[in-house]
């Protein structure tokens, strides 16, 4: 009979690192660490039945970008048109107009409570904001044509989207004296319930000129 | 020369290779659309990625089946049509918890007539699938 106390004999694990080590290459090279972004949005849900689901805006309310087959926008609310050519215009660096961000942003806060802007409402937004007038009610309505270019779509998206976080960024300062990105999530949602994004994208339409 | 002791060396490389296997998702599908993602300054992260479904349109790579604009669902050319069947698939593989919360990204060529992106968001309407995200790349505009 063979010995029981014979010595267990050690593993060589020297090669360990380098078995480990082709494996961390291997998935170093699978894996893809880039996060997909971008401008996230809310559909509305499908029209129910025959009962057509328009909604009534007043005509102060409502601030309509449309972009046209030539990829030209349009912005027109109670106080007047504006055209925008290109993208450079759009962010008011040519042209002399002013940017579509300052158009969205004056548009949403109507700070000379004009009659032609949205109405105003009293809210409550909770402890450090307190009852401010807001316009509730507003809506930017973003249409397009059927030949415009998405690019085209996508910048005016953009430009909107910008106007609401600067709108945010500068009710953050305010109101908690830090930028929206230090605020804590309840912060945030108090902020966001200020400026909230009420952009409608518009069933389609075609407007003509574009096939 | 005094030697350095590498017996800890696996352990670390381990540690690194368990924190890849983990975070590596291995369906990596190959692009049969050209996908040029238009750039914007205003983007957000898309955080759980297991929460996203995609939405690749955009003109064919093979330019042997033309230019116009086609639409890769998984792993092959679809009609906007078969949208609503492809979310629903998509749906029932998910944790019911998080089927709510499903965010379908849309990967959309620049040059794309708004026409296709309608169509498809009025299929994704229909499909329930109402959180939506317009890729794009974070960009100086």
């Amino acid at each position: 009979m063979a010995k029981s106390n014979r010595k267990v004999p050690g593993l060589n694990a020297s090669s360990m690192a380098d078995v480990s080590f082709l494996l961390l290459t291997f998935f170093l090279l699978v894996s893809n660490m880039d996060v997909d972004s971008g401008l996230a949005r809310r559909l509305p849900p499908p029209p129910q039945s025959e009962e057509q689901t328009s909604v009534d805006v007043q005509r102060r309310n409502l601030l309509v970008v449309l972009v046209n087959a030539q990829n030209e926008t349009m912005v027109t609310n109670q106080q007047g048109t504006e055209w925008y050519a290109n993208e450079a215009e759009l962010r008011g660096e040519v042209g002399g107009k002013p940017a579509l961000k300052d158009k969205v942003k004056e548009f949403v806060l109507n700070t000379s409570n004009s009659s032609e802007l949205p109405e105003l409402e009293e809210q409550d937004f909770g402890a450090p904001i307190g009852v401010v007038p807001v316009t509730a009610s507003h809506v930017v309505s973003i249409q397009n044509d059927a030949t415009t270019s998405y690019k085209a779509y996508i910048a005016v998206q953009n430009e909107v989207v910008r106007a609401y976080n600067e709108l945010r960024e500068e009710g953050a300062r305010k109101y908690f004296n830090t930028s929206y990105g230090e605020l804590t999530e309840e912060q945030k949602t108090q902020i966001n319930d200020l400026y909230p994004q009420r952009i409608s994208e518009a069933e389609p339409k075609n407007y003509g000129g574009g096939q | 020369m005094p030697e350095m002791n590498t017996a800890s060396m696996p352990d670390i490389v381990f540690a690194i290779l368990f924190f890849f296997m983990v975070t590596t998702t291995m369906r990596s599908e190959t692009l049969m659309v050209r996908v040029k993602i238009p750039t914007a300054s205003e983007v957000q992260k898309l955080e759980k990625k297991s929460l996203v479904t995609y939405i690749n349109i955009g003109p064919p790579t093979d330019t042997r089946l033309g230019t116009g604009t086609q639409m890769q669902l998984n792993d092959r050319f679809a009609q906007v049509s078969e949208i609503q069947d492809y979310i629903a698939q998509e749906k029932a593989s998910m944790n019911e918890a998080d089927q709510p919360l499903m965010t379908v990204s849309i990967k959309a060529d620049e040059d794309t007539r708004m026409q296709y992106i309608t169509e498809v968001k009025q299929a994704l309407r229909q499909a329930y699938a109402l959180k939506i995200s317009y890729s794009a790349r974070k960009g100086e505009n």
